[in-house]
C-alpha cells in the first residue's frame, strides 16, 4: 500500500529517507537546546571548567571508525557484493558496542574525579559536570537507536534483502549513523573547547 | 491491476479495527484528532467555566462543583490549590491538545494529501502512532486530575522551583510527574506528525502542483510543521532536565531552595531562568503553531466565500515565513521582568515589534480580499470573519506587551490574559470553526445546519468579546491573574461586577458549543447530503469523490494547471475555475497586454462584483505608467 504511493509521488526523493533526515534536524535542536543551556548556565558563574576524561577521544575516534565501515556495507550493496554489506553490518554493530563501553568507561573516570551526576550540596560549581552526564547519556540513546537500526538492515542484509536493487534500508541507516556520530564530534569538540572560552 | 483499483480492493478488506481505530487513511485520522480535540476542548473550557464561578461568585456554594470534582470542590467551593490545578489544566489542554493537535491535526492530515494531491501521507504508519500518541498523552494528562494530590498546578508554563521539587506544593507532587509525561508522549505524536507533514508537502505533490501553486492552507500547516520541529525538541530537552531534577535530585534548575518544613535542600548551583529560557524558546514559536493554521484556513476560506483570488498571494507566503522565523528570536519577550540585561530587552522588543509588519499584511489582505467581494455569508466565512476581528484587537495589544516599558507593568495582570485570548486563543478557535464548517462535508459527505450555524457564531463572538475584552481594564488597573480569590483585597472588589459579567458570558459561550456539538454530531447522520464540490472551490480535495476511498482518488490523481485563487475570472461563465482545468494563458494576456479584451477597466467593473486587484494595481500603477 505504501509503496504503492510512493510510486506516484512526484519526487525522485524517497519520503522515508527525507523523514530520516527531518528527523535529525529535530535531535539537531535537541542538542543545540541542550548545549546552548550548558553555555547560558556557563556565563553565569559558580562553574567548574573540568578536562574530559580521554576516554571520550577514543569514543570519537571509534564512531569515525563505524562511520567508515558502514559506508564500506553501503558501497558493497550498491556493487552488489553481499558479502561486504554482511562485513561492514557486522564491524559497524562492533564498533557501536565499543562505543557504549567507552562511554561508560569515560563516566567512570567522571566518577573518579569526584564528578558525579548528582553532586553534593555546596558543590553547585559542579553542575557542569552534570550537563555533560546527562547530554552524553541522550546521546548515547540516540546511538542505542541506531544499533537497533542496524540489527534490523543486519537482519535484512543477512535475508538477502540488501543489494543492489534495494538500498533504501542502509541509506537511510547510513544517513541516521553518520549523523549521530558526527553528533558525537560535535559534542566532543563542544566540551573539549567550551572551557576555554 | 492500475493503483486505484489496488487501493479500492485494500479499502474493501479493511476491518473495523484497521478502519476506524488504528487506521492508517489520513483522512480517518483526521477525524481522530478531531473528535479527540473537541472531547479534550470540552474539557477545557469545563474547566474554565468551573474557575470563572468561583472568581465571579466566591463566597457561593455550587453543588455541582462537588458533583464534579468532589472533595476538590467540599460544600460546592474549589479547593484553592485545585483551584490552581484546573487554571494549570485548562491552559495546557487548550494550549496545546485543542489549539494544536486538534487544529494542526485535523487540517494537515485532512488537507495536506488532498490540496497537495497525494493518495496519503509520506508514512500512513507514522502518522497513525501520531494519533495515538497524542490520545495516549491526552489520557495520561486527564489521569492526573484524579491522583490523591491533584493535577499540576504551577501553571501551563511549569516554571521551577514549583515544577521541580515535588515537596514544593500537592500540585508539584505526582500530578506534576505526569503532567511532564504527558507532554514528552505529546511532542513526540507533534513531531511524527510534522515530519510527515513537512515530507509530503515537499515530496508527493501532484504534476503541475508548484509550491507557487499550492493554497496557503497548505504554506501555513507547513511552515507550522517546520516551526513544530525546530522547536518541540527544545521543549523536549528542557522537560528532561525538569525530569532530572525533580526524580534525580539534580540541579540543573535549581539552586540554594529552603523549603517550609523540609529546610535546606541539597540542591545547588541552578538556574529557574535557563527552564524559562528553553520554555519560551518554545512558547513563543507555540503561539505561531496555534495561529498560522488557522490563518492558511481562513485565507482559503474567505477566497472562496468572497469569490476573489486572495489578495497579495505572494505578499502571505512571505509574510507566514516571515513569522516563522521572527518567532524563533522574540522569545525573551516572555521574560522582560527576569532581570536581562536592558540591551537584550531592547533586542527582543525591537524583533517582537517587527513581527506586527507580517501580521498586519495579512491582516490587510484579508480586507482587501474582501472588498467589493461578492461575499457568501456561509457559517464558515462568519467564523473567517471573526478571526480577522479577533486578529487585529488581540494583535493592537501585543504591541502593549511586546514593549519592555509596559510589559514590566503588565505583566502577570489580567491584560495579558485578555491579549492572549483573543489574538491567540479565541482568534485560533474561529479559524479552527472556520475550517470545519467549510470542510466539513469532505470530512463526513453532508452539510452542518446553518441557522444552528449563525446562532453558533453570534453567542461565540458576542461571548468571546464580552469575556476577554473587559478583562484589559482589570490588568491595566493591576488586577493580577492565577488569584484564587479577590474578597481579601478591597482595592480589588470594584471589579466584581466586572467578574460577573465575565462568568456569565463565559457560561454563554459554554452553551453556544453546546449548540455546535449537537449540529456536528447530528449532522454526521442526519445532515443533508452534500455534492462533491458545495461551495464551488479551486482546490482539489473538492475533484475527490463524497464517499471516501482510501487513495482518494479513484483514477489517476489529477494533474494541476493553475493557482487556487483563480475566482471571477473575466472572461469564464463559471466564477470559479478548477486548478485541474487547463489553462488557456489568459491570465498572461491579461497581465502583459494593457488592451486586452478581457482585462478589466476600471469603470467596467459593476458594482458589487468581483475584481483582480492585482491586475487592476498593475494596470494603474505598473505599465501604464510607463
Amino acid at each position: 500500500m505504501t509503496a504503492e504511493i510512493h510510486k506516484e509521488s512526484s519526487s525522485k526523493t524517497n519520503p522515508k529517507l527525507f523523514n530520516v533526515w527531518l528527523l535529525n534536524i529535530g535531535i539537531v535542536m535537541l542538542f543545540a537546546g541542550l548545549t546552548s543551556a550548558y553555555i547560558v548556565r556557563r556565563a553565569d558563574g559558580n562553574w567548574l571548567d573540568f578536562e574530559l576524561p580521554s576516554m571520550f577521544l577514543y569514543s570519537t575516534i571509534i564512531v569515525l571508525l563505524s562511520s567508515v565501515s558502514l559506508y564500506y556495507a553501503l558501497r558493497s550493496a550498491k556493487q552488489d557484493e553481499l558479502g561486504g554489506v554482511k562485513l561492514g553490518l557486522i564491524l559497524t554493530i562492533g564498533f557501536a558496542l565499543a562505543f557504549c563501553v567507552t562511554q561508560y568507561l569515560g563516566w567512570q573516570a567522571m566518577l573518579d574525579q569526584g564528578l558525579y551526576f548528582v553532586n553534593n550540596q555546596s558543590e553547585g560549581e559542579k553542575v557542569s559536570a552534570s550537563f555533560v552526564f546527562a547530554i552524553s547519556a541522550l546521546h548515547l540513546l540516540h546511538i542505542v537507536g541506531g544499533i537497533i537500526f542496524l540489527l534490523v538492515t543486519a537482519v535484512k542484509a543477512f535475508n538477502l534483502e540488501v543489494h543492489k536493487k534495494n538500498t533504501n534500508l542502509i541509506v537511510m541507516c547510513n544517513t541516521y549513523w553518520h549523523f549521530i556520530g558526527l553528533l558525537w564530534v560535535y559534542l566532543y569538540l563542544f566540551f573539549y573547547f567550551a572551557p576555554g572560552f | 491491476m492500475s493503483t486505484a483499483t489496488a487501493h479500492a480492493d485494500h479499502h474493501l478488506k479493511e476491518t473495523f479495527i484497521s478502519k476506524y481505530v488504528f487506521s492508517m487513511d489520513h483522512k480517518m485520522i483526521s477525524k481522530q484528532f478531531l473528535i479527540t480535540g473537541i472531547i479534550m476542548g470540552v474539557i477545557g473550557m469545563g474547566m474554565s467555566i468551573a474557575f470563572r464561578l468561583q472568581l465571579a461568585w466566591p463566597d457561593t456554594s455550587f453543588p455541582i462543583l462537588e458533583w464534579l470534582f468532589g472533595r476538590w470542590a467540599p460544600d460546592g467551593k474549589l479547593d484553592p490549590g485545585f483551584y490552581m490545578g484546573l487554571v494549570t489544566i485548562h491552559g495546557t489542554i487548550m494550549v496545546f491538545y485543542v489549539l494544536t493537535a486538534g487544529l494542526s491535526g485535523t487540517f494537515a492530515n485532512l488537507l495536506i494529501p488532498l490540496q497537495c494531491g497525494a493518495r496519503d501521507m509520506a508514512s500512513p504508519f507514522m502518522n497513525m502512532l501520531s494519533y495515538w500518541f497524542f490520545f495516549l498523552s491526552s489520557v495520561v494528562l486527564l489521569s492526573s486530575v484524579f491522583v490523591e494530590t491533584g493535577p499540576a498546578s504551577g501553571g501551563w508554563t511549569i516554571y521551577p522551583p514549583l515544577s521541580a521539587l515535588p515537596k514544593a506544593m500537592a500540585g508539584s507532587g505526582a500530578g506534576m510527574t505526569l503532567w511532564l509525561v504527558a507532554i514528552i508522549l505529546f511532542i513526540a505524536s507533534s513531531l511524527l506528525g510534522g515530519i510527515n507533514y513537512i515530507s509530503t508537502v515537499l515530496n508527493m505533490r501532484t504534476k503541475g502542483m508548484t509550491m507557487t501553486r499550492l493554497p496557503l492552507t497548505i504554506w501555513a500547516l507547513f511552515l507550522t510543521a517546520v516551526l513544530g520541529l525546530l522547536s518541540f525538541p527544545v521543549l523536549l530537552g528542557g522537560g528532561l532536565l525538569l525530569m532530572f531534577d525533580r526524580g534525580f535530585g539534580t540541579s540543573f534548575y535549581l539552586s540554594d531552595i529552603w523549603l517550609n518544613g523540609a529546610g535546606a535542600l541539597e540542591h545547588t548551583g541552578g538556574s529557574p531562568i535557563l527552564f524559562q529560557h528553553l520554555f519560551w524558546f518554545l512558547g513563543h514559536p507555540e503561539v505561531y503553531i496555534i495561529i498560522m493554521p488557522a490563518l492558511g484556513i481562513t485565507s482559503e476560506v474567505i477566497a472562496v466565500n468572497a469569490r476573489k483570488p486572495i489578495f497579495g498571494y505572494t505578499a502571505m507566503v512571505i509574510s507566514l515565513l516571515g513569522i516563522a522565523f521572527l518567532s524563533f528570536i522574540v522569545w525573551g519577550h516572555h521574560m522582560f521582568i527576569t532581570g536581562m540585561n536592558p540591551m537584550l530587552g531592547t533586542a527582543f522588543l525591537i524583533t517582537t515589534l517587527i513581527i506586527a509588519v507580517p501580521s498586519a499584511v495579512k491582516t490587510f489582505n484579508y480586507l482587501a480580499t474582501l472588498w467589493r467581494g461578492n461575499i457568501r455569508f456561509t457559517n464558515g466565512m462568519m467564523f473567517a470573519i471573526g478571526l480577522v476581528s479577533m486578529f487585529i484587537s488581540g494583535g493592537l495589544t501585543g504591541i502593549f506587551l511586546g514593549n519592555a516599558t509596559l510589559d514590566i507593568q503588565l505583566h502577570d495582570t489580567y491584560f495579558v490574559v485578555a491579549h492572549f485570548h483573543i489574538v491567540m486563543g479565541s482568534a485560533a478557535i474561529f479559524g479552527m470553526m472556520a475550517g470545519i464548517y467549510h470542510w466539513y462535508p469532505k470530512m463526513f459527505g453532508r452539510l452542518m445546519n446553518k441557522p444552528l450555524g449563525y446562532l453558533h457564531f453570534w453567542m461565540t463572538f458576542i461571548s468571546a468579546y464580552l469575556v476577554f475584552f473587559p478583562m484589559h481594564f482589570m490588568g491595566l488597573a493591576g488586577v493580577p491573574r492565577r488569584y484564587y480569590s479577590f474578597t481579601l483585597l478591597p482595592e480589588y472588589g470594584v471589579w466584581m461586577d466586572v467578574n460577573v459579567l465575565i462568568t456569565s458570558a463565559a457560561i454563554l459561550g459554554g452553551i453556544a458549543q453546546l449548540i455546535f456539538l449537537y449540529n456536528f454530531f447530528s449532522s454526521i447522520w442526519f445532515g443533508k447530503k452534500s455534492s462533491e464540490n458545495p461551495w464551488q472551490a479551486t482546490t482539489l480535495e473538492w475533484t475527490t469523490p463524497v464517499e471516501h476511498i482510501h487513495g482518494n482518488w479513484p483514477g489517476e490523481i489529477p494533474t494541476v494547471h493553475r493557482w487556487a485563487y483563480d475566482y471571477s475570472k473575466p472572461g469564464y461563465e463559471e466564477d470559479f475555475i478548477m486548478q485541474t482545468t487547463p489553462d488557456d494563458g489568459q491570465e498572461e494576456q491579461l497581465f502583459e497586454t494593457e488592451t486586452s479584451p478581457s482585462a478589466p477597466d476600471k469603470k467596467d467593473v459593476p458594482e458589487g462584483e468581483t475584481v483582480m486587484f492585482w491586475a487592476l494595481i498593475k494596470k494603474w500603477f505598473g505599465s501604464a505608467r510607463a
